[in-house]
């Protein structure tokens, strides 16, 4: 009897467990490959696919580093994506504080607007915006790509922020207002440092996809010395032969900053930072 | 320190006006507790003082200044907040010299101020934990450090203690009353809890619905309530009510039984009256006695030093608190005689009546 109650959740227990362990092989499967891959000659590759590289035969990694446009798609990419991110967050945080924490007739209608353009797909409006950016004088430069960026990452941004802030007890402003802290200082002291959490979440989700996007680059990028990552490593893609080393090389230094990014970050994703502020 | 004085203040949202026109005079040094059931206002009042509520109109005085249209940083106030408030990325010492250090007080008098509101709280061994690590006590300790190093003009406190557990509200209840002696700082401190109101003030502040229903020091508020709302708000259990007529010499209540009344109510016979009496004044006696209400007992309530008997007589529950070990069970027919002296009476308006 006893034996039958208990055995129930830990079979459950254990069948979770080979869930999660067999979703983390297939998650982890292809990157493995692809770093394994990326010490490999072509040939190597298709001879065995799946056996351990000898990681001394970094010769992929020289050649990818030495001989193609990689380092400057790698700043390009780091240019972008870490303008987009620092202009999303600033913009985005100030903005879901005003909306969230000043009582305002504008608040909902703000608010409602930002929500707004989370529901319109960007892409479904890249002539236009073709346009736009070519009046600007911006098209084949990193800032096309900078502002239609933030431009895409704002709504959730605002959104993430306002639900976040709007949670954090009015208190804590009273005393700091009473401490003598200017709203400014209201914001910036006692605020964004509890705020970490929410500003992680919407940095790592507007980070990846800036990072990985193909799209904006391919439209709007001509020149090889503003093409990102995803857009240049295409160029390793022959029409007749393509160096598989090389291009695995490329990917796995591609995939690095924003898997460590995300390491990083992660922590912030569990943390709850408001433990403690009120009973 | 400072006097607070507030004049004819008035606060509305919107259409709703939930502060009515109130007046109080703190003077310098007192503890003043503002107490009313829940929406009566009396948090607004203290927010209207910090400087957190704007004033819709009237005029509060700290000191000989004006402060309507000060901010809040500028009074010279400290607040202490129901759940504390306390800044949950700062270390117990940073909360405490947050404040300080937006003033730019150099470093050494900073640690001095913070050191010695700690030692005067028993807070030294924790100035280095975050808020989340401490107990409830202890975070009302710090809420109250950090408001003690700012050694201002008056302390504001908003139902400092209805987070915590029965016996450390009792205890901090103690901590507070006794700091207040030590630093004699001008204190207004908000509470639905009349204990706290009874046990710890100079001066009682009885609000209700936006308005100032009396003022005065606990009891005097307990002794000679100014009106019904003061009786049944004061004192736990609250006083027992029953309405009637006015004759000559006593009260007629509808079953024609008369209470006696000690003294000339300035009331002329024939008015409608209620007849007051706290449950300590009313005496269980034998069935039948002449001039005693005829009651049942319902509930007996033993807590060791007293027991509270409820009992059923026309009009409704009256309850009873008696020192003695009683021997009655539910059911009991007894009879109920108030103390005429201890008697309180109310007109139809429910304003007390003189005489008595």
């Amino acid at each position: 009897m006893t034996q039958t109650e208990q055995r129930q959740p830990i079979s459950f227990a254990f069948l979770a467990q080979i869930i999660l362990i067999l979703n983390s092989f297939i998650m982890l499967y292809p990157v493995v490959v692809m770093v394994f891959s990326a010490f490999k000659t072509t040939g190597e590759i298709f001879e065995h696919p799946f056996a351990l590289p000898d990681f001394t035969q970094v010769q992929n990694f020289a050649r990818v580093l030495g001989e193609t446009s990689m380092p400057t798609y790698f700043v390009n990419s780091i240019i972008v994506t870490g303008a987009s991110i620092i202009l999303i967050l600033a913009l985005g945080t100030m903005a879901g504080y005003a909306v969230a924490r000043y009582e305002s007739r504008t608040n909902t209608f703000v608010l409602l607007f930002f929500l707004a353009g989370l529901m319109l797909p960007l892409k479904l409006a890249v002539i236009p915006l073709f346009i736009l950016l070519r009046d600007l004088n911006l098209l084949d430069s990193r800032w096309a790509l900078i502002v239609t960026y933030t431009a895409i990452g704002l709504p959730s941004a605002v959104f993430i922020m306002a639900g976040f802030l709007r949670s954090l007890p009015a208190e804590l402003e009273d005393a700091a207002r009473i401490d003598g802290a200017s709203e400014p200082r209201i914001m910036w002291s006692v605020m964004l440092p509890l705020a970490r959490p929410p500003m992680a979440i919407a940095a790592i989700q507007n980070a990846v996809p800036i990072w990985n996007d193909f799209f904006f680059p391919l439209v709007f990028i001509q020149s090889d010395s503003a093409k990102t990552l995803p857009q240049g490593l295409t160029s390793f893609m022959g029409e007749y032969t393509t160096d598989w080393g090389m291009l695995f090389a490329g990917l796995t230094i591609a995939a690095a900053p924003i898997t460590l990014l995300y390491i990083a970050l992660s922590r912030q994703f569990i943390q709850g930072m408001t433990a403690g502020a009120v009973k | 320190m400072a006097n607070v004085s507030i004049r004819n203040i008035r606060k509305s949202f919107g259409s709703v006006a939930i502060i009515k026109g109130v007046d109080v005079d703190i003077d310098d040094g007192e503890f003043v507790i503002l107490v009313g059931p829940s929406g009566c206002g009396k948090s607004t009042l203290l927010r209207m003082i910090a400087g957190l509520e704007d004033i819709t109109d009237g005029e509060i005085r700290i000191g000989p200044r004006v402060v309507n249209d000060v901010p809040p940083k500028d009074r010279d106030i400290a607040m202490v907040f129901q759940n504390y408030a306390l800044y949950p990325h700062m270390t117990v010492a940073d909360n405490m010299a947050f404040s300080l250090k937006l003033k730019g007080t150099p470093q050494a008098e900073k640690t001095k101020r913070v050191q010695d509101a700690a030692a005067s709280l028993g807070l030294l061994p924790l100035l280095d934990r975050y808020p989340r690590q401490l107990s409830g006590g202890q975070r009302q300790r710090v809420a109250m450090g950090r408001a003690i190093v700012r050694d201002p003009q008056v302390f504001l406190f908003d139902e400092p203690l209805s987070n915590l557990d029965a016996k450390l509200r009792v205890q901090m209840r103690a901590e507070i009353k006794e700091l207040h002696q030590r630093l004699k700082t001008t204190t207004v401190y908000v509470t639905h809890d009349q204990i706290e109101a009874m046990t710890m003030a100079d001066k009682i502040v009885v609000m209700h619905d936006g308005i100032v229903e009396q003022i005065g020091a606990p009891l005097e508020l307990y002794d000679r309530p100014a009106n019904r709302f003061v009786a049944g708000f004061i004192g736990s259990p609250a006083m027992n009510f029953l309405d009637g007529v006015l004759t000559d010499g006593g009260l007629r209540l509808p079953s024609g039984a008369v209470l006696s009344l000690d003294g000339q109510p300035a009331l002329p016979a024939g008015s409608k009256a209620t007849y007051g009496v706290r449950p300590e004044h009313l005496q269980i006696v034998p069935a039948g006695t002449p001039g005693a209400i005829p009651a049942e007992v319902a509930v007996v309530e033993p807590t060791g030093s007293d027991t509270t008997v409820i009992a059923k007589a026309e009009g409704g529950n009256l309850t009873i608190v008696v020192r003695d070990r009683v021997a009655l069970r539910p059911g009991e027919a007894v009879a109920l005689q108030p103390v005429a002296r201890q008697v309180h009476l109310f007109d139809e308006r429910g304003q007390r009546v003189a005489g008595l």
